[in-house]
């Protein structure tokens, strides 16, 4: 990362740091809003928060890497997240899933070449008597068909 | 000077207060062990009291010098009343129960999570350092493993890390009992390793899987020893050393620490505190090494130089009133903390001694005096150093380390590998007879002996720097400064300096005040309390990266625990009380090596070439 890339997040995370105080509980929010305006968590932004909580750069690796919706390497701008959870399973995410990666061309796991979209499976919504649902970003869209799903899609930025 | 504990509350110790009286209601409580009833202590855990009954139960996550973690089951036990099997080691008695430590249900359970560990463990133990000394082996044995009831994998999962000079990581090994990330973290308080992942994925990892070599361990090794498995162990050189060994035109040099000397015996099946000096003298010479010399010569030379640099700062500081000389100065001889003060405080290096640690010294005086007393051909001389300590592998390998024009020490060697070598050669170390070492050396002082365990470095160089000063002897009941030892954390002490020589006259009435702290995180809080200038008015600090000192470094026989390091501090004390010169100044080869080669003294312009080094400035961030 460059010099001024790196003081950019020094000072972003300096102010979270002074909003949200530096004990461990603050730890998680911290990183979900350094997620919310970089995407995802780069090495120096942990080794920053790690620096400024006392705590060390490993653990704060160790939370990102458990939290399934935290990032520790460049995502896309939107993230798609498709239920695998057996009732959504039986209300055909299965096609919807393929359809999805049919329609940007990646395998689940991957990134549009153009940084648009990623796409994902997630275990369970707690949607299950709205299934099928996918979450696009921070929003879950309820009852989906294949060509919901596909436009929904085809709107991303 | 308790220091805070930083891990959160969940990863502290158990502490159940002690009662006001240890017989008064409610201080006792009955319970009954597999049918014998008992009393004991409020708040003790049942795998205490199952120890203290003599009763076994197995354990893998638990380990003395740690916090509970309780993650492993292996220590299962019934509580008669419970539906589930309770683990012994997290479980405090604070109501009368009854325990049944092998009932049918406590030993299928225990069967099966031995093999279900096993299940996950790539390895076989024949090819394993840890083949005879494993405790995952141990109790697949005492459970009762017979087949491999679900499963075993057959292909590694992942590749050995081997980039550190100290510390191979194989963590198909690994049982996930995170022993290693509570020392990494709360013991050593460098924060290397941590779980990462969940469930199945879950394994052992450095900041961003990086290899060990590229983020900020300090090489101590300490998770080493505390690791139940062979996932991790030190890097092994003893291959090329016999390499070395059968090579006719090379002369192979062995100098020994004191540490090893009083361990190595728990290796050989004898029981901590054994010392082996002698004996082991003979081994190293029968195994074909041309020489052996003892490093506390070094340690000697060490107490000298760093003892004149603390003098020198003292004048600079007392007389010349000079604003920017580091007082308290703090030692450097081992590398496990100069590398954490490299990476943790860089902006404090320069109270940091120069003096470089007695092996490079040892090093650089080999293939230079020696070489030529002897008539060597430095390029020729292959130094090995054996150590209590992992650490000493990368400062061997510090680029810097070449003042003789060679690489000043060749080849780290711990105890372990040590004992290693010894079996290959077929020699059974508690038989042989005791040699002497070798000269121009000899034997050293008593004063570089006691390097081995926490504070004895403060206490030889005190021994030598009150003489120099005042002309007397310490005045200490038999040269013996009880403050200096001992196991807690950080120790205190003062002597004052009266009846100065003329020379010292700057120093009359000085009340010399030092700290000794071992292990990291002790030697952070004394960091601490050095930003926060509460150091003020202190001269002379003394830290060791590993618990207990050398005695209980990251190369050292396992298991440790905080007996063992006692047994082998004894043993060293008991055998310098025994030594005829025990002061660093008098031990005469160090006259006669100021005599005929470091002629311009200590901390002199040769001195500073070969024995004195700088350091880097690495900081705590990796790229
Ligand atoms: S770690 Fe233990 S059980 Fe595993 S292969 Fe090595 S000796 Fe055997
Ligand atoms: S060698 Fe020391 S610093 Fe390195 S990982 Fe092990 S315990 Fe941590
Ligand atoms: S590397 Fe060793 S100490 Fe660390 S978790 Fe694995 S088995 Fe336990
Ligand atoms: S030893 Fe008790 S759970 Fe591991």
């Amino acid at each position: 990362m460059c010099e001024t890339g790196k003081l950019l997040r020094n000072e972003f995370i300096g102010e979270l740091v002074k909003k949200m105080g530096n004990e461990r509980k603050s730890l998680l929010p911290i990183l979900q809003e350094i997620q919310k305006k970089y995407h995802y968590i780069d090495e120096h932004s942990q080794q920053v928060v790690a620096d400024l909580l006392n705590i060390h750069p490993v653990e704060v690796n160790s939370v990102i890497s458990f939290y399934a919706f935290l990032y520790d390497a460049p995502r896309g701008r939107n993230i798609v997240r498709v239920c695998k959870n057996i009732v959504c399973e039986f209300h055909g995410s299965k096609g919807i899933a393929k359809a999805l990666s049919d329609e940007l061309g990646i395998e689940f796991d991957q990134t549009t070449e153009d940084g648009r979209v990623t796409l994902e499976y997630a275990n369970c919504f707690g949607m299950c008597d709205k299934s099928p649902s996918i979450l696009i970003n921070d929003k879950i869209h309820e009852k989906v068909s294949k060509e919901t799903a596909l436009k929904l899609i085809r709107e991303l930025k | 000077m308790e220091k805070e504990l930083r891990s959160p509350v969940a990863q502290r110790p158990m502490n159940v207060e002690d009662p006001v009286s240890k017989t008064g209601i409610g201080a006792q409580i009955s319970v009954e062990l597999n049918g014998v009833k008992l009393k004991v202590d409020m708040g003790k855990s049942i795998l205490d009291v199952c120890r203290d009954n003599n009763v076994y139960i197995p354990t893998l996550c638990y380990h003395e010098d740690l916090c509970i973690a309780g993650n492993c089951r292996m220590c299962m036990v019934e509580v008669e009343g419970m539906r589930t099997l309770q683990a012994a080691c997290a479980f405090p008695i604070t109501s009368p129960i009854k325990i049944k430590t092998f009932s049918d249900k406590v030993r299928k359970a225990r069967k099966h999570t031995a093999d279900l560990l096993l299940s996950e463990h790539y390895g076989e133990c024949y090819s394993c350092v840890r083949n005879n000394n494993c405790e995952l082996q141990t109790i697949a044995r005492e459970c009762g493993v017979d087949s491999y009831e679900f499963g075993h994998v057959c292909e590694p999962r992942f590749e050995i890390d081997s980039s550190s000079h100290a510390v191979i990581r194989d963590m198909d090994k690994c049982i996930l009992c995170r022993r290693c990330v509570r020392t990494c973290i709360d013991l050593q308080e460098v924060g290397v390793l941590e779980a990462i992942n969940r469930g199945y994925d879950t394994k052992i990892s450095t900041f961003m899987d990086k290899p060990l070599a590229d983020v900020i361990c300090i090489n101590c090794g300490q998770c080493i020893n505390r690791c139940p498995t062979g996932a991790l162990h030190a890097n092994d050189p003893s291959d090329e050393i016999w390499k070395a060994i059968e090579d006719p035109t090379k002369h192979v040099v062995m100098q020994t620490a004191p540490s090893p000397r009083a361990a190595i015996g728990e290796e050989f099946g004898l029981p901590a505190g054994t010392s082996m000096t002698g004996q082991l003298n003979t081994a190293i010479k029968r195994m074909g090494f041309d020489m052996v010399f003892d490093t506390n010569f070094t340690a000697d030379l060490t107490i000298m130089e760093e003892g004149t640099e603390l003098l020198n700062r003292l004048k600079k500081a007392l007389v010349d009133k000079d604003e920017n000389v580091k007082l308290p100065q703090f030692t450097s001889c081992s590398p496990g903390w100069v590398k954490f003060i490299e990476h943790f405080y860089p902006e404090k290096l320069d109270y940091l001694s120069t003096a470089k640690s007695p092996q490079q010294m040892f090093g650089a005086v080999i293939k230079t005096f020696y070489a030529k007393e002897a008539g060597i051909d430095p390029k020729d001389i292959v130094t090995v150093a054996l150590m209590p300590c992992a650490a000493k592998k990368f400062e061997c390998n510090r680029p810097e380390m070449n003042s003789s024009g060679y690489k000043d020490v060749d080849y780290g060697l711990t105890t372990r590998e040590m004992a290693k070598m010894i079996r290959e050669a077929g020699l059974k170390l508690p038989d042989l007879p005791k040699t002497n070492f070798d000269e121009p050396f000899g034997d050293a002082s008593g004063a570089g002996l006691i390097f081995g365990a926490t504070g004895g470095v403060m206490e030889a160089a005190l021994r030598t720097v009150y003489e120099l000063v005042t002309g007397r002897p310490v005045p200490f009941e038999g040269l013996n400064i009880d403050v200096c030892r001992g196991m807690k954390g950080i120790k205190e002490a003062k002597v004052k300096l009266e009846n100065c020589k003329d020379e010292f006259s700057y120093l009359e009435g000085v009340e010399l005040k030092f700290i000794v702290a071992h292990g990291t995180a002790n030697a952070n809080h004394v960091m601490k309390m050095l930003i926060k200038g509460e150091l003020e008015g202190y001269h002379f600090v003394e830290i060791m990266a590993c618990p207990g000192g050398c005695i209980g470094g990251g190369g050292q026989p396992i298991p440790t625990s905080e007996l063992i390091r006692k047994l082998r501090a004894k043993a060293i004390y008991a055998e310098e009380s025994t030594m005829p010169v025990r002061k660093s100044h008098e031990n005469p080869r160090i006259k006669f090596i100021y005599n005929n080669f470091l002629t311009d003294g200590p901390g002199g312009k040769l001195s500073h070439e070969l024995l004195h080094t700088e350091y880097v400035k690495r900081g705590k961030y990796i790229e």
